[in-house]
């Protein structure tokens, strides 16, 4: 315990002594350092601290009751889903922060490199505390630093119009979830001082079912924003590429997850089991995430905003083996369950591997293109090419290729689904298929997402000059990368190990389950329930690489003649970049498809010669895909609310005799309150 | 004999087998035809050519164009060494069930579609484009035709799905697997490009899928793409057959057991091939965008399949 | 139905390929017997059309018909240079085919070669002399075999191909023609 106590003192010391260092740093490279220093020691503390905590299975509690008693003081205690989410945290906050050191070098003297800082420390601060919270006030004080910090850097290049307003739909959005957790916790802890979880706990086993369901719901809708899931997810879009690179990487792969680790506690620990219903909707929440998230993604032309989409989709996967547990435990069948919170989990370390990865590889290609727009790179391999095979194994991961992590992760969750088809309930024999249609036809549409990110940014020719003389970045940031590429690698061949160890996690949550079915058999299958149909991501990979050597090397033997020659264009006399396939071009047949979902706008103006309308000087062609769920609902929304605000405006008369009769009516209206409350 | 040596030996077998299918297919078209027709091993002969002919590889393709062809030609016969051929692989050997099987060949398809963009001509994304979307949308159907399988055997590995059916014989015609055989059928054509989705031997570039995306291979690179194409069609086929009508699998290792699975293997892939061949010949290629009407008609096929198989139980 | 009666009562269209005149195809250069052997049994072609009014073409597309069938001796058309192994050139080569033709030619893997089709190919035909045309083909890009004829028939054009890779006397074919016989060779 004092390893762990002591382990956490060093990881808030160290974030707060780098806020603090930044900001009072004499010049813009001291506060990088001091920023990437404080970073780097908060992250090492809380890692030290989740593996203590994962390898004793023994709990680290801390408590400062003294601190604003009154809502119940800080109480620390780090369990083992909280040490694995702060594992999480810890690593990719290292990782970034070390690639942070010369990604900001870009915004030294254009923006405060000591605000950031400040801000980026604080965020770490606030996420990490959230799984360690153990009482409401911690929760609540943790979640906010998170979302005001976060706010701060996406707003780092201000000076765009999209990102005040990616930062505007961000703060509106996060705050809202924030109003609705308050009368979730309040659901929970009717009483004033009962507050710390293990009261939350005890209390929700003695809460009346309509209650439950309330809280259920609320925990859903509040941590659902925080996640992303449609229809919520609004802000990630909007958010993920207005943030520096690194930033983006943390608040895709880290942040949202803290939304699922809320649903987990609060539904899981918390209120234990419940109807169907619960498993359902979460299923229904998932599929809709899913595909929403990936077929949007697949008309983005932004890359930044492409991995955005990508990481609801991902969120949407995570929750179908959340579906699924608890769909698997309303009905009783808690060692199933327990693959399907496993899956889920297993997914959450998996997408924060490969989607950091892919962002921090989009921020070298950034820095050298300058320009998110798929449209404009191309031919990067050439120039980049570290970055491109690390992009192309976080891609391979990403669109659930073996033997990489996300196919390990994705066959663990339709293992899940497939166990509760087995379930005689009609519905959950129609539901559960329909969720395993669904998450196959996401996965297909992620390969083609996929390929379309990775081969029109990387490969064929260069479509700007700027991409014609991309090279490579730092060796810091390709080593960080290369980390990441390799956690890609070794989860998925290891995925079986990781597995055995995430049921362990589940089950302290609940220590009346039976243990895992066969889990930790060996340690190079993947064994879906019941132990009948197993997968084997390490063999696969061998038996692979063994073929394609032997191919290889029998046409070393033989000898190949190979000449280099131009592309063949159909005898065409120049081949230029104009002539590739474009982004849009490779999503087009999907767009048609999907077409009364997207309801593309189209814009055709032509210009025609002023002597004679056969003559046309040009055409433009403006298409654009405003996702419909923002046209028909938060735009009417976001319409009214502006004017509420608009008439809420003429209060403001600006005269100082109205505000003091403003002063006056609330006084009276104090008093009148206090006067009858009495 | 031991197991893995069978395992190899299958594996062997599909991947001479291969050129031998796609060609008896052709055979079967020319005759259908009219004509003579080159004679059904015309394809080991093409193959032989290939590997004697120079590789011709573009100024703007990286190493993922040299890559490919051995991706797709491994992943092909990793998964013909999964499926059951002539005997169905279970215990200790098993890497993979239907989902793996599913996903490696996505990763064939995932790297060709690369290489097709990798040339930068327009044709390569063109075919790139296609081929991804219509791997995408077979997608939920294949995993429902899986669904309806595993229900019934209880899972998804194919020594399951094999003994189920060879335990229970009147399980085969029943309205599940009949619907779920159209279902996988329907895919299979999609998958290994076979008309109506998409035309072998078509020249015009605008009518390709698959074809388009080798438009720039030439010699031994051409050579290992063609016959992993040809592998994937036999695998396809094979698991069409012995999932759905697995009598004649060898169940045990002895010499007997595997002649027999072999010949049943041959018979059922010759049925299989006159079907496909008397396809091409009565339809025409359905437009690039009417596929998806047929690929919604095979995932309500594998839908219909997997209700009727709740229902049955 | 209706479709695979017909089929069944039509058969085999195919007819035997006969010997003509030998005058009509001139081999150029001798193909090395390495290209002998590599093509003898399975052959790709690319057809150019450098500017031909298109009968040659058109006896070119009898080549694939049931009656001349040519798939029968292994060969087939194909779409992209890289695949194939000859090119199949007719026309006399125009100004603006002149740079096409030869990138066709840089694009196909060696080993290849080249074989023109009909007197425009030959010797420009009747465009001699005209200000569209740059020569015949052997002056853009070398040629093996040259087959005369405006247009050749297509038995000619089977003939000139397959006695350049030596194999002609082998592949007479067989066939049973229900339908008229097609005109008698030369």
């Amino acid at each position: 315990m004092a390893f762990g106590s002591s382990a956490l003192i060093v990881m808030v010391v160290g974030y707060t002594g780098g806020a603090c260092l930044s900001l009072l740093a004499p010049s813009e490279r001291l506060a990088r350092a001091f920023t990437a220093l404080g970073a780097v020691a908060g992250c090492v503390g809380g890692l030290a601290a989740a593996a203590g905590v994962l390898a004793t299975r023994v709990p680290v509690e801390a408590m400062l009751p003294s601190l604003v008693s009154a809502a119940g003081g800080i109480v620390i205690r780090l369990d083992m889903l909280g040490a694995f989410f702060l594992v999480l945290i810890a690593a990719v906050g290292l990782l970034a922060a070390i690639y942070g050191i010369t990604y900001t070098a870009e915004y030294e003297g254009r923006h405060s490199l000591r605000l950031f800082g400040l801000m980026f420390n604080g965020f770490l601060l606030g996420m990490t505390l959230v799984p360690c919270a153990a009482n409401v006030f911690t929760f609540l004080l943790a979640w906010e630093l998170m979302a005001v910090t976060s706010y701060f850097l996406v707003m780092t290049e201000s000076e765009h119009l999209e990102t005040r307003h990616a930062g505007l739909w961000y703060a509106v959005m996060t705050h809202f979830g924030f109003l609705l957790l308050l009368p979730m916790f309040l659901m929970m802890a009717p009483g004033g001082d009962a507050t710390t979880f293990a009261d939350l706990r005890a209390g929700a086993a003695l809460m009346p079912a309509e209650t439950r369901s309330g809280v259920f719901l609320l925990a859903l809708v509040a941590f659902g924003s925080k996640a992303g899931i449609v229809p919520l997810h609004v802000w990630l879009p909007r958010a993920h590429p207005a943030a520096p690179s690194h930033i983006s990487a943390l608040m895709s792969g880290v942040m949202i997850k803290l939304g699922v680790y809320g649903l987990l506690r609060v539904v899981v620990d918390f209120l234990g089991t419940g109807p169907a219903w619960w498993g359902g909707l979460v299923l229904a929440a998932g599929s809709l995430s899913a595909l929403g998230g990936v077929l949007y993604a697949l008309t983005e032309n932004d890359l930044k905003r492409l991995l955005a989409y990508s990481s609801v989709e991902n969120i949407g996967v995570i929750l179908l083996g959340i579906g699924a547990g608890l769909v698997l435990q309303s009905y009783g069948l808690r060692a199933l369950a327990l693959v399907g919170f496993g899956a889920a989990l297993l997914h959450t370390l998996n997408h924060a591997c490969f989607k950091a990865l892919l962002f921090l590889a989009t921020g070298n290609v950034l820095h050298e293109a300058h320009t998110r727009n798929m449209e404009q790179m191309g031919g990067l391999i050439k120039g980049m090419p570290q970055t491109a095979i690390l992009f192309l194994i976080g891609s391979a991961a990403a669109a659930a290729l073996p033997p990489l992590n996300g196919f390990a992760s994705e066959w663990m969750v339709f293992q899940a689904l497939l166990s509760g088809a087995q379930i005689p309930q009609p519905e959950v024999a129609i539901g559960t298929p329909l969720a395993i249609g669904v998450l196959a036809l996401t996965s297909g549409l992620a390969a083609v997402c996929f390929v379309k990110a990775f081969g029109i940014s990387f490969l064929a020719m260069p479509r700007s000059d700027n991409a014609a003389h991309a090279r490579e970045a730092h060796w810091s940031s390709r080593a960080v990368m290369g980390v990441f590429a390799a956690g890609c690698v070794v989860l998925g061949l290891m995925a079986p190990h990781t597995l055995s160890g995430i049921y362990r996690i589940v089950e302290s949550l609940s220590p009346r389950t039976p243990p895992a079915p066969s889990a930790a058999v060996g340690s190079v299958w993947l064994v879906a329930p019941n132990g009948i149909a197993q997968v084997s991501p390490l063999l696969i990979a061998c038996f692979l690489t063994s073929v394609i050597v032997v191919l290889v090397a029998v046409l070393r033997v033989r000898g190949v003649e190979l000449r280099h020659a131009d592309t063949w264009g159909c005898g065409r006399i120049q081949q230029t970049a104009r002539m590739e396939y474009t982004s849009s071009a490779f999503a087009e047949p999907l767009r048609r498809v999907f077409s009364e979902l997207y309801r593309p706008t189209e814009d055709l103006s032509i210009s025609v010669h002023p002597e004679s309308r056969y003559f046309v000087r040009s055409i433009t062609y403006t298409s654009q895909v405003v996702p419909w769920i923002e046209r028909a609902f938060y735009d009417p929304v976001a319409r009214g609310m502006f004017a509420c605000a608009t008439q809420v405006r003429r209060l403001q008369g600006g005269s100082v005799h109205l505000y003091l009769l403003y002063l006056a009516g609330a006084l009276m209206v104090a008093l009148a309150s206090a006067w009858w409350f009495k | 004999m031991s197991r893995y040596l069978a395992i190899a030996l299958q594996t062997l077998v599909a991947v001479a087998l291969a050129p031998a299918l796609v060609g008896f297919i052709r055979w079967l078209k020319a005759r259908l035809q009219g004509r003579r027709g080159a004679p059904p091993w015309q394809p080991y002969f093409e193959i032989r050519k290939l590997f004697g002919k120079e590789a011709v590889v573009s100024h703007t393709a990286s190493w993922i164009f040299n890559v490919t062809p051995f991706v797709v030609f491994g992943t092909s016969v990793l998964v013909a060494s999964l499926v059951p051929l002539i005997i169905a692989p279970s215990g200790p050997f098993l890497v993979g069930d239907l989902f793996a099987t599913v996903y490696l060949l996505l990763l064939g398809t995932f790297f060709l579609a690369l290489a097709g963009l990798d040339t930068g001509s327009p044709f390569g994304g063109m075919g790139a484009s296609r081929e991804m979307t219509v791997v995408a949308l077979t997608e939920p159907t294949v995993a429902l035709s899986i669904v309806a399988l595993a229900l019934n055997a209880g899972s998804t590995s194919f020594s399951q799905i094999v003994a189920r059916t060879l335990a229970e014989p009147r399980a085969a015609l029943g309205p599940g697997h009949v619907l779920a055989f159209a279902a996988l059928f329907i895919v299979t054509l999609a998958e290994t490009g076979r008309l109506p989705v998409d035309n072998p031997s078509t020249h015009l570039e605008l009518t390709m899928i698959h074809e388009a995306m080798i438009l720039e291979y030439s010699g031994p690179y051409l050579a290992l793409i063609e016959w992993g194409a040809a592998l994937k069609l036999l695998v396809f086929l094979s698991l069409a057959a012995n999932l759905f009508v697995p009598w004649g699998i060898a169940s045990s290792l002895s010499p007997v057991a595997l002649t027999i699975g072999f010949v049943s293997l041959i018979a059922k892939l010759g049925v299989l091939a006159v079907v496909i061949a008397v396809l091409e010949t009565r339809v025409a290629k359905l437009r690039l965008f009417r596929v998806p009407e047929l690929l919604s008609a095979s995932f309500v096929l594998a839908a219909l399949a997997v209700m009727s198989t709740v229902l049955a139980r | 139905m209706l479709l695979f009666s017909k089929i069944w009562k039509t058969g085999i269209a195919t007819e035997i390929l006969q010997a003509g005149d030998p005058a009509a195809i001139e081999i150029g250069r001798a193909l090395e017997q390495r290209i002998k052997r590599l093509f003898g049994r399975a052959l790709a072609i690319r057809e150019v059309d450098a500017g031909s009014c298109n009968g040659c073409e058109l006896e070119i597309t009898g080549l694939t018909s049931p009656i001349y069938d040519m798939e029968r001796f292994g060969m087939h058309f194909v779409a992209s240079p890289r695949h194939a192994d000859m090119l199949l050139v007719t026309g006399p080569v125009t100004r603006n085919m002149e740079i096409p033709l030869r990138r066709t030619y840089e694009a196909a893997a060696s080993p290849k070669f080249v074989v023109a089709v009909g007197d425009c190919a030959k010797t420009c035909g009747v465009f001699k002399g005209s200000y569209a045309v740059v020569g015949p083909v052997d002056q853009v890009i070398p040629v093996d075999i040259s087959i005369a004829g405006c247009p050749p028939e297509p038995t000619d054009i089977l003939r000139g191909i397959l006695e350049g890779l030596d194999r002609f006397s082998e592949k007479r074919g067989t066939a049973a023609p229900t339908l008229e016989p097609a005109k008698a060779v030369r």
